[in-house]
């Protein structure tokens, strides 16, 4: 991110560097360590505007500014705002800028972070901008690996929704910056989009794609598991047959490393067998979290 | 009255014009995209020569636009790059060739190309135009990132 006098934002995972992306990770280390001023942000308004349900970001992003002393403000529901009688997104951050030190914004539409930040005067955080970018997710998916494993040159195995799942999306692209190899997992049709494989590709990052989850999970460190939409599928039954060949259960692991670890940025649905939680490769209840350290740092990257 | 031959070998296949800009050494087939880049249409008041397919010694055929009374700027030059990298603009003063340039491919382009992702917020009612950055891999949209690698002419708005 570029300093200096102008408003710095965070949008996405691909305007940081390897550099700036392990700064955050250490900050974010530093904080879970309780080493932080929990007045550091005392005075400040977070504006917490989501356009699209959120449980897990939300609360997060919410509890990270109240752990430094700050307060949040929100719209509560979309349909209560003055989005729902017609204003543009433009206006709607002309007007909230005004009121706050910060925003947060998650929209169902791709870009509308960027656009946020053209017209905000104050700094603006991406908590997801439909099938784009969710760079605080990334960066805490990052952090999760990391408490268990250097992320340098580890197989990481991507399962699921590789073509909607935006936060399969970035953390490609950001493990790209680690020399991960990756394998890829997916239903026909819910592949990784072709323009970003061939972009990682061009960045030296190697992938493998597999059509069987149990022949991956020997050789990989890390699981990405996202979750398949229902919507995705033309009937129930279809939907039914794809999901349980992704799902993973306690005897699809009896192969695995040692250390590798499960992740998935929730909520699950199928996926992920509930007997799984047990096991100590289960990491997504702490990647979840880790949601909190993170935002923390983000928010005093930003605001101060 | 001469054949079409012997005025082709005149460089007079499209009339001579007073004032306005010839665009010269357009990529063979080329030509209506040009016009269509510039944003020339039927309700436009431009008077317009178009001629396509015209042999030539470099590029084994190119095609020719001449605009009356209408001197291009450089911005608008600069979009011609985009579908014809090879095109040469003469603006033409009473009779002669007052300037002669090449044309760059722009960095960015603004408000030329609408994003193809219906998703992107740039297609939405918002108070922006759209924003493509020039890279070697295609436009990349500077809000959703897609990238346009092919056919970009149906993307011009």
């Amino acid at each position: 991110m570029k300093g200096g006098v102008r408003t710095q934002h965070i949008i996405s995972i691909g305007d940081f560097n390897r550099d700036e992306i392990d700064r955050l990770l250490d900050h974010a280390g530093q904080i879970d360590k309780k080493q932080f001023d929990p007045d550091a942000l005392v005075g400040k308004i977070l504006a917490v505007l989501f356009f699209e349900p959120s449980t897990r970001t939300r609360m997060s992003f919410e509890s990270a500014m109240a752990r430094l002393g700050g307060t949040s403000l929100s719209v509560g529901s979309v349909d209560a705002c003055s989005m729902a009688k017609g204003e543009t997104l433009a206006d709607t951050i002309r007007v909230v800028s005004g009121y706050a030190d910060a925003i947060v914004i998650r929209h169902p539409k791709e870009g509308a972070a960027r656009l946020a930040a053209e017209f905000s005067t104050v700094p603006v955080i991406n908590a997801g901008d439909g099938a784009g970018q969710h760079p605080s997710q990334t960066l805490l998916d990052l952090y999760t690996i990391r408490q268990s494993m250097p992320i340098d040159g580890i197989d990481v195995a991507l399962v699921g929704d590789l073509r909607y799942g935006r936060t399969a999306h970035s953390l490609a692209s950001a493990l790209s910056l680690y020399n991960a190899r990756l394998h890829t997992i997916s239903p026909t049709g819910l592949e990784l989009p072709a323009t970003l494989a061939a972009e990682l590709r061009d960045n030296g990052t190697e992938i493998v794609e597999h059509d069987d989850i149990s022949e991956v999970i020997p050789n990989v460190d890390v699981l990405y598991v996202t979750r398949i939409q229902r919507e995705r599928f033309p009937d129930s039954a279809s939907y039914f047959n794809v999901s349980s060949s992704y799902r993973i259960t306690p005897e699809l692991l009896e192969n695995a490393r040692k250390h590798l670890i499960i992740l998935h940025p929730l909520p699950r649905v199928d996926e992920i067998d509930p007997r799984v939680d047990e096991s100590p490769h289960a990491k997504y209840f702490e990647q979840s979290q880790n949601g909190v350290p993170m935002r923390m740092a983000m928010l005093l990257q930003v605001m101060q | 009255m001469k054949t079409s031959e012997a005025a082709e070998n005149e460089g007079l296949l499209v009339r001579r014009i007073k004032n306005g800009t010839v665009i010269d050494h357009i990529d063979g087939g080329e030509a209506l995209n040009v016009v269509k880049i510039l944003g020339i249409t039927g309700a436009t008041q431009e008077a317009l020569s178009i001629a396509t397919n015209v042999p030539s010694r470099n590029m084994g055929r190119k095609d020719i636009v001449k605009l009356t009374n209408r001197e291009l700027s450089k911005e608008e030059v600069n979009r011609i790059a985009l579908i014809s990298p090879h095109a040469t603009i003469n603006i033409i003063r009473n009779f002669k060739v007052w300037e002669k340039k090449g044309v760059e491919i722009p960095q960015v382009i603004e408000g030329i190309v609408r994003c193809p992702n219906p998703g992107c917020i740039s297609n939405t009612n918002e108070p922006i135009t759209s924003k493509f950055e020039v890279t070697p891999k295609g436009l990349h949209c500077k809000y959703c990132d897609w990238v346009i690698t092919k056919d970009l002419t149906s993307h011009i708005i």
